[in-house]
């Protein structure tokens, strides 16, 4: 499978990252070039394998659904670029 | 005095706790070397007062007899590592100046045991890449010089586009050089596809990624979370082991972290590994293998069998697919990891004339030209339509890979020897600039053990034609580290220690 510039685009903005114009032509060539890589994986017969789900055979560690941390919002906004009175600040998002 | 920052991490601790030496004077000796060192780019942060404050500290301690297992031992934090109030940075421009107010559980834990430290080092952006070209601070140059350079060539590179001088391989480059280069006694690095194993080969030194789970994940910068590990480089087997001790451990913060007891690894350094079986994989012996290494791979063999271990030939079929589907799951998993940077909680943020038009600019500019395309594959492989061709494929290719040494570890295999890289360090700007996947090929050896999250450990086994470290790799069952330092230790006394060229680059 190859992309061609429109899904180059397509994938671009899915993934929130702008491209210029400029920059499709080239960035398509090196998607293709690792499509290209991969698809070696074609020739391996999957049939009746499960897929990985977890690397080291364990079960999934619960707890009791209670609150364990957190009141300290200071510390949670105090790398944010713009906040205000412990608010995440963002352009309008609802007219 | 004798130069302090030539100690062993071994030897510093027993002088710290002889008192034939004081930890103040050693964090002393290591900030001098980092100082007269930064051409080499291996740290982009240092924090010589916090390493003063932590080594008095250390000789209160050493003082009163409370000393922790690694108590005044002076350390380089790879800067993926979140370090309370110290600027965490991923070598990345979209976390800026982005300064955790909490401190990750295995660096929590070195601290815990009386470590001290030094600065961060340098790594590829987000851990992408096996050069440490991507990342957003620039380069970092191997203390192991280009053969055949004169001494004003080196000094006219250092000073100008470092082209052609070595890289130290990736993403943990700067941890690597670092521990080279003696501006540290150890350092922590992390490993997704061979972050940790190919910059120790690169550079002669020592590198071990434990079994997934050893370590916690929690505050390491997160790039693809079914694969990343922690582990430490260091200057030999017996310093990797005394930190890996501090190092691992059950974290409940992290659900893949194991609870499993911590072994003390160094009483694994110098057991006899008499009668054990070591594997030789035949699918290692690729196409293109450089003949030294295959010779260096050939002496390997030789030592462990002089040390009465026995040799048997193995087969790990679907190794040439590792690498492809690894370029399937870590690109996917990253791409999920990365969506958190938005440029509304933390790090950069570039207005835009809506959220979704802020969010765009801000990871175009934020984002370095490999993140972006990692970002996008993984995008794509995850999109509807194309999940089960790419990502459950691969995930599939997955279970035949951990399969593969499932069978040869049930056979009564006790660990298994390959080469760490298939060639020694390149130049920087050398190599991907027009193909990404020729930079890829570097990890070929060392992905298969993540995918199958056993742990590694890569080590300087010889040097090459032009003078350069070239290393060897141990791949072990599941949570038997302590195996892999003894063969370690072995290859390490047989083989010798490498260093490089004097001090060029003060």
């Amino acid at each position: 499978m190859s992309v061609d510039q429109a899904t180059v685009r397509r994938i671009a903005h899915l993934a929130r990252i702008a491209v210029t114009e400029d920059e499709v032509p080239h960035l398509q060539g090196e998607l293709n070039a690792i499509l290209d890589f991969v698809a070696q994986l074609d020739e391996v017969d999957v049939s009746g394998v499960e897929p990985m789900t977890s690397v080291t055979p364990m079960a999934m560690k619960k707890r009791v659904d209670e609150v364990t941390d957190g009141f300290y919002a200071d510390r949670v906004t105090t790398n944010a670029p713009a906040s205000d009175d412990h608010f995440f600040i963002v352009p309008k998002v609802v007219e | 005095m004798t130069d302090l920052t030539q100690l062993t991490l071994a030897e510093a601790r027993d002088a710290l706790r002889s008192k034939s030496i004081s930890a103040s004077e050693l964090a002393k000796a290591h900030l001098a070397a980092m100082e007269q060192a930064r051409s080499l780019n291996a740290y982009v942060l240092e924090t010589p007062d916090q390493a003063l404050a932590m080594a008095a500290q250390s000789d209160d301690k050493l003082a009163r007899g409370e000393a922790g297992p690694l108590e005044g031992i002076p350390l380089g934090i790879k800067d993926l590592y979140a370090t309370q109030g110290v600027r965490t940075t991923a070598c990345s421009n979209i976390l800026g100046d982005f300064t955790p107010p909490y401190e990750s559980t295995v660096t929590s834990q070195l601290w815990r045991d009386g470590a001290v430290m030094l600065g961060k080092l340098n790594n590829d952006e987000f851990a992408m890449g096996s050069s440490n070209e991507s990342s957003a601070f620039g380069p970092v140059v191997s203390p192991w010089a280009p053969p055949e350079w004169s001494q004003d060539k080196l000094d006219a590179a250092l000073k100008g586009d470092k082209k052609g001088l070595l890289v130290p391989g990736g993403s943990s480059g700067g941890s690597s050089a670092a521990v080279a280069a003696h501006l540290c006694l150890g350092a922590t690095a992390t490993d997704t596809g061979g972050s940790i194993r190919q910059p120790a080969a690169f550079t002669g030194t020592v590198g071990i990624k434990p079994t997934y789970g050893r370590c916690s994940r929690w505050g390491i910068v997160a790039f693809a979370s079914s694969l990343d590990q922690a582990g430490p480089i260091a200057r030999t087997v017996r310093d990797t082991a005394i930190m890996l001790r501090s190092m691992a451990g059950h974290d409940a913060k992290d659900t893949t972290s194991v609870d499993r007891a911590v072994p003390d690894y160094e009483a694994a350094v110098g057991r006899s590994i008499k009668g054990m079986k070591i594997g030789i994989p035949k699918e290692y012996r690729v196409d293109g293998l450089s003949a030294e290494i295959d010779q260096l791979w050939l002496k390997g063999v030789q030592w462990l069998r002089d040390a009465g271990a026995e040799i048997v030939d193995v087969s790990l079929p679907h190794t040439k697919y590792a690498l492809p589907a690894y370029y399937i799951v870590a690109p996917a998993e990253a791409s999920s990891n990365l969506a958190r940077y938005d440029g509304v909680r933390y790090g950069l943020r570039v207005p835009g004339k809506d959220i979704a038009d802020m969010y765009e600019k801000t990871r175009a500019a934020g984002f370095g030209s490999e993140v972006r395309r990692r970002i996008m594959i993984g995008t794509y492989v995850l999109s509807a339509g194309y999940y089960d061709a790419y990502y459950v494929r691969a995930q599939k290719i997955r279970t035949l890979i951990r399969q593969d040494f499932e069978n040869v570890y049930h056979a009564g295999v006790d660990a298994i020897l390959t080469p760490a890289t298939p060639s020694p360090a390149f130049g920087i700007g050398e190599m991907g600039a027009s193909d990404p996947v020729e930079m890829y090929l570097n990890d070929i050896f060392t992905v298969t053990v993540n995918m199958a999250g056993l742990p590694g450990l890569a080590l300087p086994a010889g040097l090459s034609a032009g003078g350069l470290p070239l290393g060897l790799q141990l791949i072990g069952r599941p949570f038997d580290e302590e195996s892999l330092f003894s063969i370690a230790e072995v290859i390490e006394k047989s083989a010798g220690h490498f260093k490089p060229q004097q001090a060029w680059w003060s």
